[in-house]
Parts: C-alpha cells; structure tokens; sequence
C-alpha cells in the first residue's frame, strides 16, 4: 500500500502524545462504541476548550432497512445502559425505543415464571439497530445506531461514508485509508468496527500486538407480527427460555414495534437449530395463534465476541467495543458504551501513548474481562438447568413463590439480572449462594421431587399482560 | 406511542416523591415538565421546574437525608426512575458521569443566588 508502513513507531515517540487544539481523531465504525466515543470526547473537549476533529468512517446507512443499516442483534438496552444515558444526557425518544420492557418471562418444559421491574416501570428498552428488516413498509420508528451517530454529529463528529481498507503508520502515526483514497494520518485511531469485518485481520497484521477476539455464531430471526398482535401475545416482556434442546444454550423472543426478534446462542448454530426451537412447544406458546414459523421477515448468523483481546491498545490506536472487550452474552451495547467512554476519558485527560491506555484504559477492560470470567460459571450453571428437569423444576417453584407469596426476591433477583446482564457477574455470583436462598431450594424440594414423579404437564399460553405468574 | 416510552408516565399532579420522605432514587424527566415545589405549614412553595434530561433526587443520594422536596408532575410527564446503586457503581469506575449533574446543580445554586439577591433587596426596600 502507498505511503503505508507496518512499522511500529520509534521508540520514545509516545512522549508528547496528547490531543491538543487541532487534534486529528479517526473512528473506524460508527456503530455503538464508534458514536459513543466520538460523543463523549467532543463532549469532554468542549468542556475542557480543546477543539477537536473527529471523523467517523462508516459504511452502513442505519436509518436504512435491510442489512446495508443493520448492525445484527437482539436490540435490548439494559437497565443500567438506560440509566446511564439518561445520566450522560443521550435522550431516548419513543421514536427509538419501539417497545419498553417491564419483565422477563422464562419458560422451560415444566412451566413459566414471570419477572417484573420495581415500580411497575418500563426500564429496558427494544430497539431495531438499522432502519428495520428489508419488508418494513412504512419507517415508524428511528434506528438506535442513527440516534448514536446523530448526537455525535451534533457535537461536530463528521460521518464519512466508506468501509475502511487499511490501517498503517505515516512517520509514526497511525494512518487510515478508504478504497481508492490517499492514507490519512491522525492523532488517534478508534478501532470500533465490532467483529463481523475483515478489517481486523489487517489490525492483526500490524505488528502492533493486536490478536482478534474469539468468537462465536448466533442466529437473529426478524417476525413480522404488528404492534397490536404484539401487545397482545408477547406484551412488554422479554421471554427467555431454558429449553433441552441439544446445542441450544440460550434462546430469546423480543418485542418490537411490529416485529419480534428471535436470537439464538450455542454451539454451531445454523437453521435447523432455529426449526428446532420455533417449532417447541413453549415457544409456540408464547408466540400469537396460526404463527408461521417459516414466515420469517430476515435472519442473520453473526458472529459473537466470547473472549475479549488481551492487550486492546498500542500507541495511538485503541480498540473499544467488541473490537476489544465485551460483556459475555449481555449487554454488549453497556460494555460499548463503558469502554467507549473509558478511551475518551484516557485520550484526553491522560493522553494517547501505549501507556496512557495500559494504565487509564486497560483497568475498565480487565474488570470487564475479569467479571466474564465469574460470567462463564453462571453459565454453566445455567447449562446444568438446562439438563436438569429438577433443577428447572426448583427454580419455576421458588421464584413463583417469592412473586406469589411477596417474599424478598431472592431467585428472582438474581435471574433478573442474569436475563437483563445489569449487574456485575460477581455480584449475581455471590447472591447465588445465599443461604436463604439455598434454604428456599430445599424447601422447595418435596414439591419440586413430587411434581418430577408425576411427571410433566403441558406448556399453556402465556398471559403476560395480566398475571405476575404465568404458564402452567 | 406509551408502549414504546422508558419510564413511567405520571398525570398532571401526581407526586413523584414526597418531601420529607427518605429517598435511595434519582429521577430523569424524559418528556413533559415537573414542578419542585416545598411544603411549609400547609402551604406550598414553588421552587422550581425541570424539563428534559434535568436529573431530580440527587440531593438525598448525596446528603443522605430526607427528600427535601416534593416533586409532581405539570401536566403529563415521562419519569425515569435511577437506582442509587448502579449510579454509585457507575460513578466509582467513571466520575465523569457526575459532569452533567454538577452542571445543573451549578445553575441552581445560581439560580438560588438570584433568588436570594432578590429578596434581599426586597426586604432592603422595605426596611428602608
Ligand atoms: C445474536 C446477538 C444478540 C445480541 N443482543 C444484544 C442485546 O440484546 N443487547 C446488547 O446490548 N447487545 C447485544 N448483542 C451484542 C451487541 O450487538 C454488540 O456488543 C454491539 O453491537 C457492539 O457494538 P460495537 O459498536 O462495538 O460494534 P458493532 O455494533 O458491530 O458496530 C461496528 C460498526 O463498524 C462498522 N465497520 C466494520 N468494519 C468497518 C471498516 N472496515 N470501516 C469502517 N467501518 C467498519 C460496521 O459497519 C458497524 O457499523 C448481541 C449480539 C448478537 C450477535
């Protein structure tokens, strides 16, 4: 490539690496962690009284349907991310936020449990990330990703439009090119291109110690339903389910405006496993009477962060989002927005150097990664729910009586924030064994060994709109 | 469209919070306007408003006392409720996430400087 090197950059270099006045910054991406970024870093410099150009490179049109504006996922907003915007001043409209989630319904083959908020408030918001899926008729609500970018435009990020091809050093300084353009030199650049792009094979090549994260398949099934069914059937829930179907880790069913989002984790994930899962019984349960599974608006297979980079920085450059570190399984958007945030704070009030990152940016990764890992044992714990009916049977049973009886919400308290990926892993871990908690399971296990000798009862429709308990 | 709007709706009128009442939340209006007004021996004060983005209840987040005032609804209003202990947590990883919060307690504190000036040349206007 012209002009272009691998090189790293001469040693001593980082010294006087700081943003000042006139500052030139890159943003490869302009999903979640690219816009957040740009949006905080205007918003610090401008408190600060540093001027700063920032350029976001992005080739997606989001407020468009179809993939060209769809960056693929469930599209929830946690609890905490909510919050936090709210905080930060990023405003979400009902234009965006096309249904408020208030509870978790979560279904297994012996029955359903529902889960609410506190104060019967819409806490979590569903979100297409584009402009929908390709049949959208009618463009009702805003892409969440354009909503990002708009509030930093609004700040004075510009938008270029285009895929980045290559990322390279110009006499020590990290330098972007476009296809068929010149390379670029900046003061910093944002690696934010998520994980469904070659462009990080070409950052791995660098030189710069850049490994790509680990990653895995899931599947995104798009139903179009309409608002009315919708609030109907699938309500203002987000229904998780806890299904023995083999390679099926874990399933969800999202209310949208018209749509409902289906996604789907495990291992080698393909279409059949989705057949398999739209076809259960307790899916079917949920869904609206006479739902053609077949009937699907789009699907996608993207690809999943798993296991974050080791060492998401070098000089100059850093990588946020799931280019770098996220949250295993949840609230990957919250991880985005942390570690965007996190970048902006370094780059300007630390500076820009490799070990400005290592030591102002790397603490939030390594919590993040660290707390993954207490993440991975809830998971297989769940795994173990998933084999065994008891264990499904004991959960339905205690938290139906922490909601039916008014007891303090346990179980229910740390499925919440298992579904909704709100809390800290570590802390849901901890109040996992809590002794209360445990003494309610063996309570609960003359019933729960009882009700296993009978054996199973059907599934029934979920009724979310008016019970606190639903299913058979 | 209310299916679609974070929060909780609150009719015209409606409290919020209650003065003197202990408080471990901060609210974010979202759409619509509430009005912070303090009850004195029966009557009540206005204090204040908020609009959009404006955060309410930091006050007894921080200074761990009863809620200072009421705040109800003006009109029809869109309220996000803030848990105490994600915004503590938060804050503890990034303080920066206090910018916006010291903001608009500097424009009331500059608001009640006003107020107090005000006043003060009211009285002096009488007094002499
Ligand atoms: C099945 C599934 C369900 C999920 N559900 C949820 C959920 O419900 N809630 C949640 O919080 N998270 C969820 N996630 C995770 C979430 O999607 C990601 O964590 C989040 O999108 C990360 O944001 P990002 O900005 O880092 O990357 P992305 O959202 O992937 O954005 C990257 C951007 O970079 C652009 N880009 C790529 N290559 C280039 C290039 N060469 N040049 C310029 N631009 C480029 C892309 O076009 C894209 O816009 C889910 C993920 C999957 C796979």
């Amino acid at each position: 490539m012209v002009g272009l090197s691998t090189a790293p950059p001469d040693a001593g270099a980082g010294h006087e690496a700081v943003l000042t006045d006139g500052s030139r910054v890159a943003v490869v991406g302009g999903g979640p962690a690219g816009s957040l970024f740009a949006y905080f870093l205007l918003d610090m410099a401008d408190r600060l009284g540093t001027r700063l150009a920032v350029d976001i490179y992005e080739p997606r049109l989001f407020e468009k349907p179809g993939p060209v504006g769809c960056n693929m996922c469930g599209g929830i907003i946690s609890e905490s991310l909510v919050q936090n915007l709210a905080v930060d001043g990023v405003w979400l409209s009902s234009d965006v936020v096309q249904r408020g989630i208030d509870s978790y319904v979560l279904h297994t083959d012996v029955g359903s449990v529902r889960i609410a908020t506190p104060n019967d408030e819409m806490r979590i918001g569903a979100v297409h990330r584009g402009g929908g899926p390709r049949d959208v008729a009618e463009a009702k609500w805003e892409s969440f990703d354009h909503h990002l970018m708009a509030n930093a435009t609004g700040l004075g990020a510009s938008v270029v439009n285009a895929r980045v091809e290559e990322v390279g050093r110009v006499e020590g300084r990290p330098a972007i090119q476009v296809k068929g353009g010149e390379p670029t030199p900046y003061d910093l650049v944002v690696v934010a291109a998520g994980v469904n792009t070659s462009i990080l094979k070409v950052l791995e090549g660098l030189g710069i110690g850049y490994e790509r994260p680990r990653l895995t398949k899931t599947l995104i099934r798009e139903y179009y339903l309409g608002a009315d069914v919708i609030s109907r059937t699938i309500g203002t829930s987000m229904h998780v389910f806890l299904l023995n179907i083999p390679r099926l880790e874990f399933a969800a069913v999202i209310p949208k405006g018209d749509y409902a989002t289906m996604c789907l984790l495990g291992e080698d994930i393909d279409n059949e496993l989705g057949d398999r899962f739209a076809s259960a019984p307790e899916v079917r349960a949920v869904m609206p009477e006479g739902w053609d599974a077949d009937g699907k608006s789009c699907q996608c297979l993207p690809h999943i962060n798993v296991h974050g980079v080791e060492k998401p920085y070098a000089d100059r450059v850093v990588f946020i989002g799931d280019s770098g570190i996220t949250r295993l399984y949840k609230d990957g958007i919250g991880a985005a927005y942390r570690t965007a945030k996190a970048a902006a704070r370094t780059a300007l009030f630390e500076g820009v150097s490799e070990e400005a990152f290592r030591d102002y940016y790397m603490p939030v990764c390594r919590s993040i990664s660290g707390d993954n890992r207490i993440g991975e044992y809830a998971f297989v714990l769940t795994r173990v729910a998933q084999r065994l009916r008891i264990m499904r049977r004991a959960i339905v049973a205690i938290a139906r009586d922490e909601q039916a009886n008014g007891r303090r919400p346990r179980l229910s308290g740390v499925l919440w924030d298992i579904f909704s990926g709100s809390a800290p892993y570590s802390d849901i871990f901890r109040r996992m064994f809590d002794p209360i908690l445990i003494a309610r399971g063996a309570a609960a296990m003359p019933g729960v060994l009882a009700s296993t000798v009978r054996g199973t009862r059907p599934a029934r429709r979920a009724d979310n709109a008016t019970s606190t308990e639903v299913g058979s | 469209m209310s299916v679609a709007a974070l929060g909780r709706f609150y009719e015209d009128g409606e409290v919020i919070v209650r003065q003197g009442e202990a408080g471990d939340c901060m609210y974010v209006v979202q759409d619509g306007e509430v009005s912070i007004v303090r009850e004195e021996d029966g009557h009540e004060i206005l204090v204040g408003s908020a609009g959009r983005n404006e955060v309410l209840g930091e006050m007894a987040i921080f200074d761990h006392r009863p809620r200072s005032a009421t705040i109800k609804a003006k009109g029809r209003a869109r309220v996000l409720t803030l848990d105490k202990r994600n915004f503590l947590r938060r804050i503890n990883e990034d303080p920066s996430l206090a910018f916006r919060m010291i903001e608009t307690m500097s424009h009331r504190v500059r608001e009640l400087n006003d107020q107090v000036v005000a006043l003060q040349a009211q009285l002096d206007r009488r007094g002499g």
